[in-house]
């Protein structure tokens, strides 16, 4: 439990001293790389000095040495918990430059995507609160839907982790019938599988004493941080880039957005939970309304790949070809900012384009990044065993945090 | 946004800081103003605690090199929550000596934004709690976005031309 007042300046006990541990770089409780160095008062957290940037891989640097559509496996390794959001939001971002226009059954097919990431994104973050507090059932019982997802975009794509899914101006091929079949499996079994680890944890006693109360942030806080996504949302803030700026016609769906009170652990796990039924909802009425069309928009041949059949056998088709794999395509200067609703919070590409076949300078507003610096804040005062609790269910990705 | 709200974001700035206002642009439909560097955090200040434009959300702080001009920009880019209206403040400073007041006094999320801007630009942000290098390693001596520094190490003898017959 938080609480300020456990640790007394004051104290005159005789001889008193902190010692310091090392959570990290390499600790099993930390999922990922990330080190603290934390000060303690017996089993208080009194102070955390955070490290990052194990696994800096320069994005914003490569970016500027590649050509466009060569950036999209780079957007792959930022969150790769659910990497089609990086890749669609890049997509995006170059389709605003060059001001395509998309087809709506494009914006559908993504959304389905989008909303199938965004749950396998929570499950992971979900389940693993659940194994930091004790409950390995459901970390193992929610893997095999993460499977499913994987497999329906090895359907859609041939990859299973990262990605590289769709091109600049759609699909690279539409959704097969096994594809659709798998979501319509997922979408039959999945809100049993969900509901049961609901009923597992849910009302846990043992995982609410755990999870309420710990690691909280108050909605002043969280906005002072630039907290976004579902940790600000279990602030009791309820802002969500999908309602705000609506992208890929998600102004078409009826969805709600589900916010906490406390912004503890708790809240946050919650607020994950009710978005995974949220995203069912959406991808249910995606299905619904799925307009017919290409998979692909027309207008865009300088950037969308010729099937490979006419490239063999049409001229043009070679050209373009020829064009986009070797990044001569031409590129309107201009300066876009697009950003998306990723697992974690407001994705956005901040992309300055000089005309050149590459970015002049790409920065990405990466969520974790951001919010990671409250952590400190967050954990002072409370133990070990909230400050692990604390950094799972803000679902911090090493990948994204130190792009 | 459209031209009408972002007319009035403009005119809210222009009240007091007119001066400041270098030039105001609108790419893809998203406000951008250039401001002189000397009163940028009063600027954002006013933004912050202005009775209708609360701009009280710091989404987005980067640095840019722009080695025609020697100069290294700073984007902030705010947005308010309450009216979802969103602008990008650019202010350029020198490259050999880029120096601005931080941020941090008004959001706590600058922190580490400007923390990355100094790893990457060398933008010294004075008056910051804690300036040191975020994501590079500590030793590092240049600063690795600014782009006098090109990809792939020039020093390299392992792949000089005539290695590859040419």
């Amino acid at each position: 439990m938080a609480n300020e007042n456990i640790i007394n300046p004051n104290t005159s006990v005789e001889q008193k001293q902190y010692s310091t541990l090392n959570l990290g770089p390499t600790h099993p409780a930390t999922h990922g790389i990330f080190q603290n160095v934390l000060t303690m008062d017996g089993e208080v957290i009194v102070h955390s000095e955070p490290t990052i940037g194990y696994i800096h891989r320069a994005f914003e640097k490569l970016a500027e040495r590649r050509p466009f559509y060569q950036i999209t496996p780079i957007t792959d390794r930022m969150n790769y918990c659910s990497s089609p959001i990086n890749n669609i939001g890049w997509h995006m971002t170059v389709e605003k430059l060059i001001q395509a226009e998309i087809p709506k059954r494009v914006q559908y097919l993504r959304v389905i995507i989008m909303e199938l990431a965004r749950i396998s994104d929570h499950i992971i973050c979900n389940t693993v609160i659940g194994v930091d507090t004790g409950a390995l059932t459901g970390f193992v019982y929610l893997f095999q839907f993460r499977e499913l997802i994987y497999e329906i975009y090895e359907e859609i794509c041939g990859a299973r982790l990262t990605t590289n899914i769709g091109r600049i101006g759609g699909f690279e091929r539409d959704f097969n019938d096994k594809a659709w079949k798998k979501i319509d499996k997922f979408l039959k079994e999945f809100p049993e599988a969900l509901k049961e680890f609901e009923n597992l944890v849910k009302r846990n006693r043992i995982f609410m004493d755990r999870t309420i109360g710990a690691g909280p942030i108050s909605a002043e806080r969280a906005l002072n941080y630039s907290f976004s996504g579902p940790n600000l949302r279990a602030a009791g803030v309820d802002y969500d880039v999908r309602v705000m700026n609506p992208y890929s016609s998600y102004e078409d769906f009826d969805f709600k957005i589900p916010v906490g009170l406390n912004g503890d652990t708790y809240d946050r796990f919650m607020v994950r939970q009710e978005e995974m039924w949220e995203s069912m909802n959406i991808i249910k009425q995606a299905i619904e309304k799925m307009p017919s069309g290409p998979h692909y928009s027309p207008n865009v041949p300088d950037f969308y790949l010729p099937p490979k059949q006419e490239v063999y056998n049409n001229m043009e088709a070679l050209i373009y070809h020829f064009k986009i794999v070797m990044g001569e395509t031409d590129v309107p200067k201009g300066e876009v900012y697009h950003c998306v609703e990723g697992g974690n919070g407001e994705l956005g590409f901040y992309l300055i384009s000089d005309g050149g076949r590459t970015p002049f300078r790409l920065h990405m507003r990466r969520p974790c990044f951001i919010y990671y610096q409250a952590y400190a804040e967050m954990i002072k005062g409370t133990n070990i065993s909230d400050a692990i609790l604390t950094m799972s269910s803000m679902n911090v990705i090493a990948g994204e945090l130190d792009a | 946004m459209d031209s009408t709200v972002q007319e009035k974001v403009v005119n809210i700035i222009k009240e007091n800081f007119e001066a400041e206002v270098l030039s105001v642009e609108s790419p893809y439909n998203f406000l951008t103003i250039n401001l002189k560097k000397e009163k940028i955090i009063e600027i954002i200040q006013y933004l912050y605690d202005h009775n209708e434009a609360r701009f009280q959300y710091l989404t987005t702080l980067c640095g840019i090199h722009y080695p025609d001009v020697k100069q290294i920009a700073v984007m902030y880019q705010l947005h308010s929550l309450t009216n979802n209206w969103r602008v990008r403040l650019k202010i350029y400073l020198p490259e050999e000596n880029p120096v601005t007041p931080t941020l941090t006094t008004l959001y706590s999320a600058a922190n580490w934004m400007e923390r990355e801007t100094y790893d990457f630009f060398g933008v010294k942000f004075t008056g910051h709690p804690d300036l040191r290098r975020i994501l590079n390693v500590e030793d590092m001596i240049i600063h690795p976005l600014r782009k006098e520094y090109p990809l792939e190490d020039q020093t390299r003898e392992d792949k000089k031309d005539f290695m590859f017959g040419r």
